[in-house]
């Protein structure tokens, strides 16, 4: 089976590629021609026009929530990478806080089967300790055997810094990274960000300390241990300065943001409307313009949704009650090249870093190469389209998510990987 | 001038006129209150539901007697809040009660902005009494109009709220109507149980108790909720009511009339000494009769607003 791109622009910043109106072929799935494309190749196969578009390594999330097993009327495996296939992206990572955790290779044997013959790629991220339950560590070498990317009792933080450091140093042995929900429980436990917004709106407050205190102790931590620690969905200035700080003293420390974090303050919570509601809390102005340099300098090397579904019964309640998180997977390209491509604040390369090629390094998986031979592992990127996103359309089983009719500039058209092609415009096939 | 929004969610935003209104119908009010029949039929033929997700005898009571004195037919809707999970969601809840045809709800409920989900899925005119830890306005409302009825005015008055701030309704109601009102308002407790961007809403943070006294005109002195103890806000009761607790030795070392607010129900000996609570400065109970008043007022130009 033959492929003809056509006219694309070819973007891989790991293996210095730039090249510009440049026509692929693909034969099963591989990458058979670039450039030079025969007539009779044109001829013979499919052929999409993809004329100003930009082809990238296959995007990936490190940062999904599947919820299967044990919630599957909020989200499958299956329809999980729907969702991601349809937000553009050829490889997620998806998280432990399943029930029952991802603990044990059965589960993740379970996982993997569930999307073996899916486009999407789904790495697993093992749990950290047995259960998420911060006491014993997981059984990491047996985990790491089947096939898990990193560690992590997501959701929380790992409870005591003395499990935290035999968790760092047990995961060494196997080169993966520690995964961290940086939240000091014992000053959590609000419902938003403490500002003057929590104060008028009467809601518990979480103050940003909750979450810089975790994120100072784990990369000391990974410093005395010479582990990895990966922080996850980043979302204050401090944290932001303390990651900066560990990067210079060369502490192997890596961290990702939301979508929802470098775009939404606090303000937007003055509606109660739950879908403003995640952890951590969306915070204010200042906080953005922090991530907003941190990005820009490297200090954030990752985007990240924290895919969250939720069941509407569940999360149309009182604010308080309601539960944390967003679906973010098919809003996650239009927001970052929008809010960061678009104002300038990342360039299209450093943005493949931060959304294929970074996470991946992080969980040390292959970047998709583009040379012949190669399986195509593609992302293909339309970076002015002006469209509105519309829930009713997505792909994942729950629809929680506050960018429902937003516009947004730049969107994903289509993706390939294994052999499997998903396209969102018919009319682009000619 | 009829009031400029159909429901009473909290006292933040509501203009000055229409507080004045509210306060001025209260007088009106207050006046049948005294009457051998304390009943007018103002609105009859109107459907009022107390929906009280949250234990509170006294608000409830009160709202229930001004409704009655109003001549609307009410109902009480008590859920525990711990059921809220399991059972039937809030959004079920109050579709069922609406689909009943009802004109107003008074809602009382554990989580703050529960009365402002009821305004997106009900077309009754919604009156806030009590969400979680953000607002109780009818009570900021009964408390402007003791004092009002009392000192004669608010405007220009010192006035300092005594307690567990962070986790008071009152105190939120009380520093957004009293501020709008021009009166100058501090507030007064552990730094524990201070939150943390008051000043921000020009409010002054004290944290000595001869200093509220010495330096205002009222105190409006909050309950101390016993379980707040329990997580650790303050060590004992002891402590608290020695050092923040309103004494007659301590009204009388610092010579001084001053008037003294409180929502009830109160812990004798800790935030108020018996004495005290007895005693002549305070109007505690006149707060409860000025509350029924205050409420019909309330109704009776939200009912009538259209």
């Amino acid at each position: 089976m033959k492929i003809i791109l056509k006219k694309i622009n070819l973007l891989n910043p790991e293996f210095n590629i730039n090249q510009k109106e440049i026509d692929i072929l693909l034969i099963d799935g591989k990458i058979s021609k670039i450039g030079n494309v025969s007539k009779e190749d044109f001829e013979e196969g499919e052929c999409f026009d993809f004329t100003g578009k930009y082809v990238v390594p296959g995007f990936f999330d490190m940062h999904v929530h599947l919820r299967e097993p044990g919630r599957e009327d909020e989200e499958t495996v299956l329809t999980g990478c729907n969702a991601a296939a349809n937000g553009g992206f050829t490889g997620i990572a998806c998280m432990p806080n399943t029930e029952p955790a991802i603990d044990n290779a059965e589960v993740v044997e379970f996982i993997k089967k569930q999307s073996s013959n899916h486009l999407v790629d789904v790495f697993v991220i093992g749990a950290a300790t047995q259960g998420r339950k911060g006491e014993v560590i997981s059984p990491m070498a047996e985990l790491f055997e089947a096939g898990v990317v990193g560690f992590s009792d997501d959701g929380v933080a790992i409870k005591t810094s003395g499990i935290l450091r035999k968790a760092f140093e047990y995961s060494q042995m196997y080169n993966l990274p520690i995964i961290e929900h940086c939240e000091d429980e014992s000053l959590a436990g609000g419902a938003m960000n403490e500002s003057l917004n929590s104060t008028m709106l009467g809601l518990p407050p979480i103050p940003s300390l909750a979450e810089e205190l975790i994120v100072a102790r784990d990369v000391m931590m990974a410093e005395y241990t010479g582990g990895k620690i990966h922080i996850a969905h980043i979302s204050s200035k401090k944290s932001v300065e303390i990651v900066r700080i560990a990067k210079q003293k060369r502490i192997q420390v890596t961290s990702e943001v939301t979508p929802h974090h470098f775009s939404l303050t606090d303000d937007e919570i003055k509606s109660y409307d739950t879908n403003f509601k995640m952890n951590p809390p969306l915070r204010t102005r200042e906080d953005i313009y922090a991530i907003l340099s941190g990005l820009k300098d490297g200090t954030i090397d990752c985007i990240a949704s924290d895919h969250a579904p939720h069941s509407p019964e569940e999360k149309e309640a009182e604010f308080e009650l309601a539960p944390n998180g967003i679906i973010g997977l098919e809003t996650e390209i239009g927001l970052a090249l929008t809010e960061l491509y678009h104002k300038n604040i990342l360039s299209l390369e450093n943005l493949v870093e931060k959304m294929s090629i970074n996470p991946r390094k992080i969980l040390n998986i292959p970047i998709p190469k583009f040379e012949i031979g190669e399986f195509a592992n593609f992302t293909i990127l339309d970076l002015n389209d002006i469209w509105t996103v519309d829930l009713s359309k997505s792909k994942s089983k729950s629809k929680n998510s506050p960018f429902d009719k937003k516009l947004l500039t730049g969107k994903p058209v289509a993706v390939i990987n294994k052999g499997q092609m998903f396209y969102k415009d018919k009319f682009m096939k000619i | 001038m009829p009031l400029s929004n159909k429901h009473l969610l909290g006292m933040q935003g509501v203009p000055k006129e229409d507080i004045q209104l509210i306060l001025d119908t209260a007088t009106t009010f207050r006046e049948v209150l005294e009457r051998p029949i304390k009943k007018v039929p103002t609105l009859q033929g109107k459907t009022i539901v107390n929906l009280f997700y949250e234990n509170s005898t006294r608000t409830r009571i009160s709202f229930e007697l001004a409704e009655k004195r109003l001549s609307a037919d009410s109902v009480n809707f008590a859920v525990s809040s711990s059921s809220v999970s399991k059972g039937e969601t809030f959004k079920d809840t109050m579709r069922n009660i609406e689909a009943m045809k009802v004109d107003m709800v008074v809602v009382r409920h554990s989580a703050a902005g529960a009365p402002l989900f009821l305004t997106k899925i009900c077309d009754a005119n919604i009156i806030n009494a009590g969400d979680g830890i953000h607002e109780h306005p009818t009570q900021a409302l009964l408390d402007m109009y003791s004092i009002r009825e009392k000192l004669r005015k608010i405007e220009g008055l010192k006035i300092c709220i005594v307690g567990d701030i962070a986790h008071s309704r009152v105190a939120l109601s009380n520093i957004f109507g009293l501020k709008t009102m021009g009166a100058k308002v501090s507030v007064c407790g552990p730094l524990t149980m201070i939150p943390k961007y008051i000043q921000d809403l020009g409010v002054e943070v004290i944290h000595d108790i001869d200093e509220a006294i010495q330096e205002n005109d009222v105190l409006n002195v909050l309950r101390i909720q016993l379980e707040r103890k329990a997580r650790g806000y303050f060590p004992s009761l002891r402590e608290y009511a020695k050092y923040f607790g309103i004494t007659e030795e301590r009204l009388e070392k610092n010579g001084k009339d001053i008037l003294i607010l409180h929502p009830g129900p109160i812990n004798r000996g800790v935030e108020l000494s018996s004495g005290v609570a007895d005693g002549l400065n305070q109007i505690i109970l006149k707060q409860v009769t000025n509350g029924v008043a205050v409420r019909m007022a309330v109704l009776y130009l939200l009912g009538t607003l259209n």
